[in-house]
């Protein structure tokens, strides 16, 4: 069943007129001349859609937090798809915009929002062209502006580029930026759905989660909710790559088992390889080994196995490398793009590097792997955005998952280096001054 | 990108020093204020841009990036100069804006080649040999001084990896073989790597092809790829962030800007070279 991706390849679907004689807009015209805001809503809320952006919240319930009343209210998109191995709305965008900018209006109309906003990152400059196109088509068209085909609902949407920041993705960093200022994301509460983009009560929602408004209202919610499994219902576009022969997007059923996408679909390793752990959603995903491999692939069931569905973005690592370069690239990332307000991230992402390149040089000892797995723990929860979290959680999980192989390596590149034996180390606890992990020479 | 010999440290129209630049702040004196319109010269089109720009947001200081993307591409990078005239339509104060302009990636407060390669050194393309890639993109760039390379966080295109960004098109999958002809393409000023470029990539998903039948599925082997957007490279570059389209100054202009690089920045981008085996 595709909806997303229902023959997305056709020519000039990113026009007007290729979509309309799809039948594009259709749904936006029963949502606004057939249904009342809540009768839309109702529906969002029936079709269980839960973001596609990574936090997998209910789409449908974040609109109903939105306060009722006369106010400036306004619906962003987010477009700054910049979590590592995630590729899915760049495809969306590129060759079906007119599908997510329906999506926004019959949502502000859910919302009763009058202004939305795309944030998209600066690097796509390509899909911002044609989102730009498009709604200048859709603008023509009547489709956006005051008084959308006659009713009362009015809407203005403006594209607005970033300029490369992966903080920016976290919704409340994103807000930042788009008001014009460096992306540190903010303290919450307040939600944004309270008060958000100029402090106004402010709808986020992703690309992906957006663009399938339209299918449900075409639909039917409870029909829609019929796809998939009970608390992860529809489908949903997965990003595979890594090691894999066809790494792409896919759009499937939740629910399905992962090796289905990862075998089935991406073609699995090259011969003769076989996969040796994989993300599930993103590089901020704790890692999953092959013996997960046969777990159904949603919501619940990646965060009963430890993991996140986040993204819908495997990455697939097969034998061929060692878990100690996976990690030293994540943890790398995630100190360059840690915005630095908050202590733990700031010096848990650079200190968690610096470990990492010290098994490498052949300077660790196998005691750093535990104080590598207590710098985790000590930045989960303790920062006012997810982003330190986000390398916590799969670098500690590597530590767990692979410790063996990781003090094999921390052997080896001792014996590379010509290092000190590691009796000559003074154990952590020792009351000495030199009491720490670091050989005595 | 080092800043090498002596420069001129760059300054803010009053003489305070550009933060980010070789030297620290210079604690003596007082932060730049907002710059007089009156007396800021202002290129008309960066004006109009940055004009425009403001009026879609209900606070103007919403278009800050939009407003230091166009500066960027009239100058080649955010220069003292530029900010300052950015402040100066704006009104706001140039060392806000600077504050702005550091924290994104594809902004330097530092003067940078015409051409950007960002070379995608993310997880899934290192997995396939991005690290190699990097190094030789910058050892084919080398004495280059229109070419800039640079490793850059994940672009969002794991399925071409390992990938690159040349002036904002993305090609991949690339072999080392690429890096050499990807530099060649720059130099000639024509499509770089264009049986490469992503705008042509079908959907990896099997089942999308078969259900293209309503409207005739386009013909797989006449078109091995198909720019199903139909925007020919010569349609956007005009808004591409980074130096590839020069916003039109008038001789005047010129003189009353004599920035370096404001001569060499005229438009040399491959222009109306535009694939058209497309269809």
């Amino acid at each position: 069943m595709k909806i997303l991706f229902d023959r997305i390849d056709e020519p000039g679907l990113n026009t007007l007129a290729v979509y309309e004689r799809r039948g594009g807009y259709e749904a936006l015209r029963k949502a606004l001349l057939e249904m009342t805001p809540e009768e839309v809503l109702s529906n969002l809320m029936d079709s269980g859609i839960r973001g596609r952006g990574g936090a997998g919240f209910q789409m449908g319930r974040k609109i109903s937090f939105l306060p009722h009343g006369d106010m400036d209210k306004y619906l962003v998109c987010n477009a700054d798809e910049s979590e590592p191995g995630t590729f899915k709305d760049r495809e969306l965008m590129q060759k079906s915009p007119h599908m997510l900018i329906e999506g926004i209006i019959i949502a502000a109309y859910a919302g009763e929002i009058s202004r939305s906003f795309i944030y998209i990152r600066g690097e796509y400059d390509h899909q911002a062209d044609i989102l730009e196109a498009a709604i200048a088509e859709a603008q023509e068209a009547g489709y956006l502006g005051e008084r959308i085909l006659g009713s009362d609902h009015s809407l203005s949407l403006v594209l607005h580029r970033g300029a490369g920041a992966y903080i920016c993705g976290e919704e409340t960093g994103l807000l930042d930026s788009l008001e014009g200022k460096r992306g540190n994301p903010r303290l919450k509460p307040p939600f944004p759905a309270i008060e958000g983009l100029y402090h106004g009560p402010t709808l986020i929602n992703n690309v992906e989660t957006l663009s399938t408004v339209p299918a449900i209202i075409r639909m039917g919610g409870t029909k829609y909710a019929e796809l998939g499994v009970q608390t992860s219902t529809g489908t949903k576009l997965v990003s595979v790559s890594g090691d894999v022969q066809k790494p792409g997007n896919y759009e499937i059923e939740l629910g399905i088992p992962s090796r289905e996408i990862i075998y089935g679909l991406a073609g699995g390793p090259q011969e003769g390889h076989e996969v040796k752990f994989w993300f599930p959603g993103g590089s901020s995903s704790p890692v999953l080994t092959k013996d997960d491999l046969d777990l159904p692939y949603d919501f619940d069931s990646m965060a009963k196995a430890g993991s996140m569905l986040g993204s819908g973005a495997i990455i697939v690592v097969d034998d061929t490398h060692t878990v100690l370069e996976v990690a030293l690239k994540v943890a790398k990332f995630y100190a360059h793009e840690s915005c630095g307000k908050c202590v733990p991230c700031r010096e848990g992402t650079n200190w968690t590097v610096k470990m990492l390149e010290r098994i490498q040089s052949g300077e660790a000892t196998p005691m750093d792997l535990d104080i590598m797995a207590s710098v985790q723990e000590q930045i989960i929860g303790n920062c006012l955005c997810v982003l330190g979290d986000a390398m916590a959680m799969p670098i500690g999980s590597m530590v767990e998952k692979f410790r063996s192989e990781l003090e094999d390596e921390i052997e080896a590149a001792r014996e590379r280096a010509g290092g000190a034996e590691l009796d000559d180390v003074i154990p952590i606890g020792v009351a000495d001054e030199h009491a720490g992990p670091y050989p005595v020479h | 990108m080092s800043a090498t010999g002596r420069r001129p440290v760059p300054r803010f129209g009053h003489g305070s020093r550009v933060p980010g630049w070789d030297e620290a702040v210079d604690l003596t004196k007082d932060p730049a204020t907002v710059p007089d319109p009156a007396t800021t010269p202002v290129p008309p089109g960066l004006r109009e841009t940055i004009e425009a720009a403001m009026a879609k947001y209900p606070d103007r200081r919403s278009a800050a990036i939009p407003a230091l993307h166009a500066a960027q591409e009239v100058y080649g990078w955010c220069s003292p100069q530029a900010i300052d005239e950015v402040a100066a339509v704006m009104q706001l104060t140039p060392a806000y804006l600077t504050s702005v302009a550091t924290f994104y990636d594809m902004f330097s407060t530092v003067p940078k080649p015409r051409n950007d390669v960002y070379v995608c050194t993310n997880i899934s393309c290192s997995l396939l040999g991005a690290d190699e890639f990097f190094a030789a993109m910058v050892a084919a760039a080398e004495g280059d001084p229109d070419v800039s390379v640079r490793s850059f966080e994940c672009l969002g295109a794991c399925d071409i990896a390992p990938m690159a960004s040349v002036n904002g098109e993305y090609v991949g999958p690339l072999d080392l073989d690429d890096a050499p002809r990807i530099v060649e393409d720059l130099r000639a000023g024509r499509a770089v790597l264009e049986h490469k470029q992503l705008r042509y990539r079908r959907c990896a998903d099997p089942e999308v092809a078969e259900e293209e039948t309503d409207f005739g599925p386009p013909d797989r082997d006449a078109t091995e790829m198909t720019d199903t957007a139909g925007l020919g490279p010569e349609g956007d570059t005009e808004d591409r962030p980074g130096p590839t389209a020069a916003i039109e100054m008038t001789d005047d202009q010129l003189a009353e800007h004599p920035e370096p690089d404001a001569h060499t920045d005229q438009d040399k981008h491959p222009a109306g070279e535009g694939p058209e085996e497309a269809e």
